[in-house]
């Protein structure tokens, strides 16, 4: 395998975590919440796929998307709304109990074998390009991240919702006072967040197609990994650190002989603790700015 | 006698059991510019806080034209008519000054006339047009506080609520402040002013209430601001 493919495949798995580092980000900068039931987002979504391979692709990744969202509308309604006031470390223990329940619920439903997806299974085939092999799953899945974070972008930028969610994400108590309505900001990024996990299901399943009930933990733990080493406070950062993470493990993996493929994460993490030691505000965040306007 | 526009009542505020203000009553009637000084930490904030629904109200009570804010959140008394620039300003400083001012926009109610604001809070602030593309963080501390209360004029309020407008500004710049406060008030807006500076407050303000050690000590009208002896035994007893 050529470096230029290796490079491709590289890209558009960094897009992926990529995707997940803006949905948790998202969250994040509102409520200061660390999501880790994030994963359980990407799993449903994964389930319904699964459960739904015998319909064609529209149908089922629509039914995708409407899981996913719901269900990240209930876990901000149920879990999270009564802790609002509560410290980021309760909100963040909370959510652990929120993801272990969830991956509880999984098992009990659909078992502990895992279920395959077979839509957009095609997907899987190489795009031959002269010497190069690329597979289409991997265009898809960077044009698809493009354009997603180029959609949140714009709500955020170009949007009334988007400018309330901006402020609230600097300085919730002055938005409030200003007239943001928290509910409505929280729910939206709470439907955005959602919306980005369904996505990040759609194309997983195509690359790794057996949904356990444990399906997007790993994915959800390196992206959040990320998002620490992009810088957490910044979601254009934390989008970098995802996108860094989905880079760094896609290429050190294909680098290593297969025979010490179990070192991945050990190399991956390893560099993530000389970054954090090197940069603890994170790889991507800006130099703090001290000064104070009289 | 008519509801008067803004009206707290017997007000308790206390964080975790400490007693913040206690038994504060005041009214501003339509129009009206009232002033509220004292020491640090007599309560003055945290009676404007608790106006806007940001602390929670302990015992007693606040009316907006009659009607009890108690238990509202924040969004929903700024939706009914209150608008508060907060000490310190609390201006977004990543978001342009346009962006700060459109923000303003989330508490008002209905769109009619807003063209007209807008006109005249760019008359009242040239610099919040002049500098709208930059970033707000750029702007001096002037420009912060006068960006601040053009995003609160910009909901079109009722009832204005300043906490230290003046605070760490250049005298040249409190008087753009004062004058411009003024110039609120003609247009019908009712203000209540917390200030740090009592004799300038007293002479500007329709009448000022002394708050020291949490509770209301003495009032003064705009003719008394130089009976400096009063003010001083007030604000050491």
């Amino acid at each position: 395998m050529s470096l230029l493919q290796q490079l491709i495949d590289a890209v558009a798995l960094g897009a992926l975590y990529g995707l997940v580092a803006v949905g948790i980000g998202l969250v994040f900068g509102i409520l200061r919440l660390v999501n880790f039931a994030y994963g359980e987002l990407i799993t449903i979504g994964g389930y319904t796929l699964a459960y739904l391979s015998g319909q064609p692709s529209v149908v089922a990744i629509v039914a995708c998307f409407a899981a996913v969202i719901a269900l990240a509308l209930v876990q901000e309604r149920v879990a999270f709304r009564p802790l609002r006031n509560a410290s980021p470390a309760t909100m963040l223990v909370a959510s652990f109990a929120v993801s272990f329940l969830l991956q509880n619920i999984y098992l009990l439903a659909f078992g502990s074998r895992g279920k395959t997806v077979s839509t957009l299974g095609g997907l899987n085939t190489a795009l031959a390009v002269g010497s190069l092999r690329i597979r289409w799953i991997s265009i898809v899945a960077l044009i698809a991240a493009a354009g997603l974070l180029a959609a949140t972008t714009l709500i955020l930028n170009r949007t009334n919702v988007g400018l309330h969610m901006r402020a609230a994400a600097t300085d919730f108590r002055t938005a409030r006072i200003l007239g943001v309505r928290a509910d409505r900001v929280i729910s939206f990024s709470f439907v955005i967040s959602g919306f980005l996990a369904a996505a990040v299901s759609v194309l997983l399943t195509v690359q790794s197609p057996l949904v356990t009930p444990d399906y997007g933990v790993s994915v959800t733990i390196f992206a959040l990994v990320g998002v620490v080493v992009g810088g957490l406070d910044r979601l254009v950062s934390a989008t970098l650190g995802g996108f860094a993470i989905g880079f760094t493990t896609s290429l050190v993996g294909a680098q290593l002989p297969s025979s010490s493929s179990v070192y991945l994460p050990s190399v991956v993490f390893g560099l993530v603790i000389l970054v954090l030691i090197l940069r603890p505000a994170g790889l991507f965040a800006p130099a703090r700015r001290a000064v104070e306007r009289v | 006698m008519p509801e008067p526009a803004l009206a707290v009542d017997a007000l308790e505020i206390r964080y975790g059991g400490v007693p913040a203000v206690r038994g504060l009553s005041l009214e501003v009637g339509k129009g009206e510019i009232v002033g509220l000084i004292g020491p640090n930490g007599a309560g003055k904030s945290s009676t404007l806080l608790a106006i806007m629904g940001v602390v929670p109200i302990a015992g007693g009570d606040v009316r907006l034209s009659g009607r009890s804010l108690r238990g509202r959140s924040p969004e929903w008394i700024s939706r009914a008519g209150i608008a508060l620039v907060p000490e310190g300003r609390h201006i977004f400083p990543d978001l342009t000054v346009a962006e700060n001012l459109r923000l303003g926009l989330a508490g008002r109610r209905g769109r009619d006339g807003l063209e007209r604001d807008l006109d005249w809070v760019h008359g009242l602030f040239p610099v919040v047009k002049e500098f709208r593309a930059r970033s707000a963080g750029a702007l001096s501390g002037g420009q912060q506080q006068q960006l601040a209360i053009a995003r609160a004029l910009i909901a079109a309020p009722d009832v204005l609520l300043l906490d230290e407008p003046s605070l760490g500004l250049a005298p040249t710049v409190v008087e753009t402040v004062f004058a411009a406060l003024g110039e609120i008030r003609d247009r019908g807006v009712t203000i209540l002013l917390v200030e740090q500076r009592a004799q300038l407050t007293v002479a500007f303000a329709d009448r000022t209430h002394v708050l020291a050690n949490s509770e209301l000590r003495l009032t003064l009208g705009r003719d008394e601001a130089l009976d400096t002896e009063r003010l001083a035994a007030a604000y050491l007893s």
